[in-house]
């Protein structure tokens, strides 16, 4: 196992107690290498949200243990005292929908996470600039997010997962909203930010247009997580 | 570290600049409530440093003249001239009543001077127009707020009045305009009847033996010369030679004579504390009820806004936002919204409120700093409730089911 990446083993979540109580995720083992992209699939209801809620610290899980590079954030409790930092440096959301800061443009959309861990400005919008380059969205800098067509305001919301290169990116249905040209334009964008910037990525999805993408993919059933191999196509071939 | 705050209300302000607007109309009617209450007691201080007085002799326990009937014989003023530190003295009527011209008529405290030289305790200080009144009739002097010009003539009760001189700002204490007419005219505005009821007690007079006495010619005629005078008046105005304690005179006067007697300080204390209490409670009112009004409609609109960024506030706590960071959003922009409220009152009311209301609106500088700190405590109270919602919102939210 090496020193980056996520990895989660016996992981569990109850919502509630007693008689109404469910068990969102019953054993949930995962790992997922640095500048590795996996997708999450499984039917609704099985688990998938609560498992990125956990692994995003927005809930906290039940028992278990998740891992992050070298340490270990969660094991039967909580293992770093401020979440809210941990969610800002370590690790990036992308939606299903963009959910962009509407009275922020582009630029500070992204630039407003380094902001707030600190970076100055003028840095945090180099920053921002360099990733909207990189995601071909960087014309639109300047355009409040409501100008903006849904592929683009996607690719805005991947730059602001990527913007602090946190090692982990969570991506809740990233492609749901876009045609299959678009959605395999994020996936390749996702993959080359993976390889690029060494993050572990883990995608939630439905989407039969990016499931061959995954060179390994991780059903979940009844909060049960069974690993399978994928057919790891490149999105560029795919979309041609 | 961008102000997050401001970004919003740039983007929305549309929102912002009509809801302050609508505030702004509200803080402009509270503080034109406050002027105008500053505008009483400012109308009670002229009324009096106008009066030239620094004692008021007034009918024994009453608080008159202006807060009570008072009525003191109308040659009382002989023995309080003679007495210690006592400068000058003069009679003085007053009577709010309507005085007509043209066949409109206005309200007007009409105040009876005593015959003398300006200077005089009751006389009008300063005129802006015209000349003092040189004759003991028909003569009148009237502030401008009346609307008469100089000859105009104005009726007041059966007699006619030419206005020879106008002055500024001479109002009673309920901010009505004074017009000024001689002693002797005002004490039979006063006292008079109508023509019927003159002879009607000219006859019972003359039908009671006592008075119609054939042995006793022009006894009759006495008595009836006695009935239709009136040798009241309201108060007697003192001036205090100076060197002199104004408490230490009134106090020889209250010795010697069975009156009342009031300085300076006490008369501003009735009418600030007595006359006009009811009229400043009823503002104070009109204040508590305009704060809250306001304080409602801000936290309203603040929630509204919040609301409407719930969505935004789950994804800025999910990537790491700290509390104080969204506290400051709500606080700032309910802030910034009572200021743009406070800017847009200010401006009403001095531009177009105190200017078209009846009283006189005295907005004081102190007010407005009074006012502006309180729109800013209401409007952050008010943003108290957006900020528990905000603080609510899971950043759960932001990733969905
Ligand atoms: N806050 C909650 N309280 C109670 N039960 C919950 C809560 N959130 C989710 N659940 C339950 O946990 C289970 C897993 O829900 P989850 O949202 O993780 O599913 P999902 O795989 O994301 O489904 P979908 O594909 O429909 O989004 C479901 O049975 C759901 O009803
Ligand atoms: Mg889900």
């Amino acid at each position: 196992m090496s020193m980056k990446g996520i990895r989660i083993e016996g992981l569990k979540k109850r919502y509630g107690s007693g008689d109404t109580a469910v068990d969102a995720l019953k054993h949930v083992n995962m790992h997922v290498e640095a500048g590795e992209i996996v997708g999450l699939i499984g039917p609704s209801g099985s688990g998938k949200s609560t498992l990125l809620k956990c692994l995003g610290a927005v809930i906290e899980p039940t028992a278990g243990k998740m891992v992050l590079g070298s340490d270990i954030i969660y094991d039967n409790g909580w293992r770093v005292r401020d979440l809210r930092a941990l969610r800002r440096d370590r690790i990036g959301f992308v939606f299903q929908a963009p959910y962009l800061i509407p009275f922020l443009d582009v630029t500070d959309n992204v630039a407003l996470l380094p902001m707030l861990a600190g970076v100055s400005n003028a840095e945090s919008r180099k920053r921002a600039m360099e990733l909207l380059r990189e995601l071909n969205v960087d014309h639109r800098a300047h355009a409040m997010p409501s100008k903006l067509s849904g592929g683009e305001q996607q690719r805005v919301a991947i730059a602001r997962g990527l913007v602090n290169r946190p090692p982990v990116i969570l991506a809740d249905e990233p492609t749901a909203p876009l045609n299959s040209d678009r959605a395999l334009t994020v996936i390749r964008l996702l993959n080359d930010m993976a390889q690029k910037f060494e993050t572990a990525i883990i995608v939630v999805t439905h989407d039969e247009k990016i499931i061959p993408t995954f060179k390994r993919i991780y059903h979940i059933r009844d909060g049960v997580t069974y690993e399978e191999k994928g057919e790891g196509r490149s999105p560029t071939e795919m979309a041609t | 570290m961008i102000s997050l705050a401001g970004r919003d209300i740039i983007h929305s302000w549309g929102k912002f600049v009509f809801t302050g607007f609508g505030l702004g109309l509200l803080i402009g009617i509270t503080l034109s409530m406050a002027g105008i209450y500053r505008g009483m007691v400012d109308d009670a201080r002229v009324l009096l440093d106008n009066s030239g007085a620094d004692l008021w002799v007034v009918q024994k326990n009453t608080i008159g003249p202006y807060a009570e009937p008072s009525s003191l014989y109308d040659d009382t003023w002989r023995e309080i001239r003679g007495m210690p530190g006592v400068k000058q003295v003069a009679n003085i009527t007053y009577l709010t009543m309507q005085v007509a011209k043209d066949g409109s008529d206005v309200r007007a405290m009409v105040a009876g001077i005593s015959p003398g030289t300006p200077g005089t305790p009751g006389w009008p200080p300063l005129l802006v127009a015209g000349r003092h009144i040189t004759r003991s009739h028909y003569e009148a002097v009237a502030d401008v707020a009346t609307g008469f010009k100089l000859g105009d003539v104005v009726r007041i009760r059966r007699n006619h009045y030419t206005v020879v001189g106008l002055t500024r700002r001479m109002v009673s204490s309920n901010g009505d305009p004074m017009i000024f007419i001689p002693l002797k005219d005002a004490q039979e505005a006063q006292f008079l009847k109508d023509n019927d009821a003159i002879r009607q007690q000219r006859r019972r007079t003359a039908a009671n033996p006592a008075f119609n006495r054939p042995a006793v010619p022009g006894l009759l005629e006495a008595a009836v010369a006695t009935q239709s005078v009136n040798p009241f008046v309201n108060a007697v105005l003192v001036q205090v030679a100076s060197g002199h304690n104004p408490l230490t005179t009134a106090t020889s006067i209250r010795r010697w004579k069975n009156l009342t007697v009031y300085t300076r300080a006490q008369m501003e204390e009735i009418l600030v504390g007595k006359l006009i209490a009811t009229s400043a409670r009823q503002i104070f009112m009109f204040l508590v009820i305009l704060s809250i009004v306001s304080s409602a409609i801000v936290a309203f609109i603040i929630y509204t806004l919040t609301q409407g960024k719930i969505r935004e506030i789950a994804v800025l706590k999910l990537i790491g936002t700290k509390n104080r960071t969204i506290i400051a959003l709500i606080m700032q922009q309910s802030m910034a919204l009572g200021a743009i409220g406070f800017v847009v009152g200010k401006i009403s009311a001095t531009l177009f409120m105190a200017p078209i209301f009846p009283k006189y609106v005295l907005l004081l500088p102190l007010d407005s700093v009074i006012g502006f700190i309180a729109v800013m405590i209401i409007c952050i109270l008010a943003s108290i409730i957006s900020i528990r919602a905000a603080l609510k919102v899971d950043p759960a939210e932001a990733i969905g089911g």
